[in-house]
């Protein structure tokens, strides 16, 4: 097998233990402009925990914590690690966010944020971790962790 | 000050116990202004009533409990509301709305408009329904009729019959009544159950709930029946209703045969042939009651809102 080279970055965020397939959906929860943005992005990869995973390496941006824990709506079992100087200076397991702002459209076709004409973003609290749900904060519905994936916006 | 002044009332999930009863308080001293014939301390207030889908008498009781507090009432509604389809979205409408009146009732066929009606303006907006979401006013009166006829709610055995799917109501209903610590009893055919996510909720919040098929085995232990119609209009499939259509029939007989003599009959209204009219004369119906404590409980809502400056 051959092992999988990618450089290593003077600075910026490494995000590893992403299921398979969500690097593409990530980037667009993290707002990220690949046309702007120094990336290694690794799909599918093999992983002695996971069996395989992603992994996204951002080049120049640390993210915060909670910018970060946005990731866990579709990988909640992600590591960040914080790039520093070649080295890892911080690394931390993402956590849910209790709020999540206009990135998720809502089920709910007869939502009021799903009506082009009204001003407003989408905005969804979080219900429960254990299984992870969100509500609608205008139309109330709910949404569960295996539908969450769905409902990302394309950037 | 009361934790109602200035107050947006969107959705039943917005309140505590401690503020429905406070509510509830409020609308047993209404109970005796509105015998009086109403009083004047909301003189100089306006309310607006903006109602983008009908509900004549949701509207109505609003404007009828604004009068009888004193108050003014202006309106928008049946073909002016429909015809905002010049163009005029409901957020302009409303952020225009506000400069005219101190509250407003809004019904809007979209469900979170009133959140987001709330959200724009700097007066209090009251959800006098939106899409299949929410009704709180219906609920606080359910709840104001059912400690009037009982005394109290908690520990009662309250069964709720119908469309538990689509109703709007009984979702609001079930979860404050389990706020109060009733006992919930779910009677529907199998296509009309209370859906998983409401049932999940209910969990969550310790309701203790049963679900049924047939309404002649339970109807023996119940305290309060709440009875709802199968709306034609919420059924996304008209195949569906039609199956379902008189599945269902709450008939002199029954209640005669089976149900404790002090058994408080509810319904929203309006009824279709859930309930057959020979009920009506039984004193465990109780629905038209319920129409004059919607007067009421919305008199005291504008009181504790507008009221107390």
């Amino acid at each position: 097998m051959m092992a999988l080279k990618v450089k290593r970055i003077e600075m910026g965020t490494v995000l590893d233990h992403l299921p398979p397939g969500t690097a593409p959906k990530i980037m667009r929860i993290l707002d990220i402009d690949p046309t702007e943005t120094t990336l290694l992005v690794a799909i599918n990869v093999e992983s002695s925990k996971m069996g395989r995973k992603d992994i996204l390496k951002i080049e120049g941006k640390i993210l915060s914590e909670e910018e970060a824990n946005k990731v866990a709506l579709v990988a909640p079992n992600a590591t960040v690690n914080i790039v520093r100087d070649y080295s890892v200076a911080e690394k931390f397991q993402v956590k849910p966010p209790e709020r999540v702002e206009g990135f998720l459209r809502c089920p709910n076709p007869n939502c009021i944020t799903n009506d082009e004409r009204e001003p407003v973003n989408t905005v969804f609290i979080r219900e429960s971790r254990e299984p992870l749900e969100y509500r609608c904060r205008y139309c109330e519905r709910t949404v569960r962790e295996d539908h969450i994936r769905e409902l990302i916006r394309p950037s | 000050m009361s934790s109602f002044a200035n107050r947006d009332v969107i959705s039943v999930r917005d309140f505590t116990r401690r503020e429905l009863e406070e509510l509830l308080s409020n609308a047993e001293e209404m109970e005796r202004v509105y015998e009086r014939g109403g009083d004047d301390r909301l003189s100089g207030k306006i309310l607006a009533t903006l109602f983008f889908s009908p509900s004549t008498r949701t509207r109505l009781s609003f404007e009828s409990a604004m009068h009888r507090l004193g108050g003014d009432v202006i309106s928008l509604g049946g073909k002016e509301a429909a015809s905002t389809a010049k163009g005029e979205n409901l957020a302009d409408t409303v952020r225009t709305v506000e400069h005219y009146c101190d509250v407003i009732v809004l019904r809007h066929p979209k469900e979170g408009a009133a959140r987001l009606a709330a959200e724009l303006t700097d007066v209090p907006v009251i959800n006098a329904g939106d899409g299949a979401n929410q009704h709180p006013t219906q609920t606080f009166l359910d709840l104001y009729t059912i400690m009037k006829e009982k005394g109290r709610i908690g520990g009662l055995r309250i069964g709720l019959l119908g469309d538990l799917k689509y109703g709007r109501t009984v979702h609001s209903l079930a979860y404050a009544l389990a706020l109060f610590g009733a006992r919930i009893h779910l009677i529907s055919p199998e296509e009309l159950r209370m859906p998983s996510h409401i049932l999940a909720e209910l969990e969550r919040i310790g309701a203790k709930v049963e679900e049924h098929r047939d309404l002649e085995e339970i109807l023996p232990d119940l305290d309060v029946l709440y009875v709802t119609r199968i709306q034609r209009e919420m059924f996304p499939d008209p195949e569906e209703f039609e199956r379902v259509k008189g599945s269902y029939k709450v008939t002199r007989d029954l209640i005669e045969e089976h149900a404790q003599s002090d058994l408080a009959i509810l319904h929203p209204l309006p009824r279709v042939d859930e309930i057959e009219p020979e009920v009506d004369e039984l004193p465990q119906a109780r629905y038209f009651d319920q129409v004059r404590n919607g007067v009421i409980v919305r008199m005291a809502l504008l009181d504790l809102i507008l009221g107390g400056e």
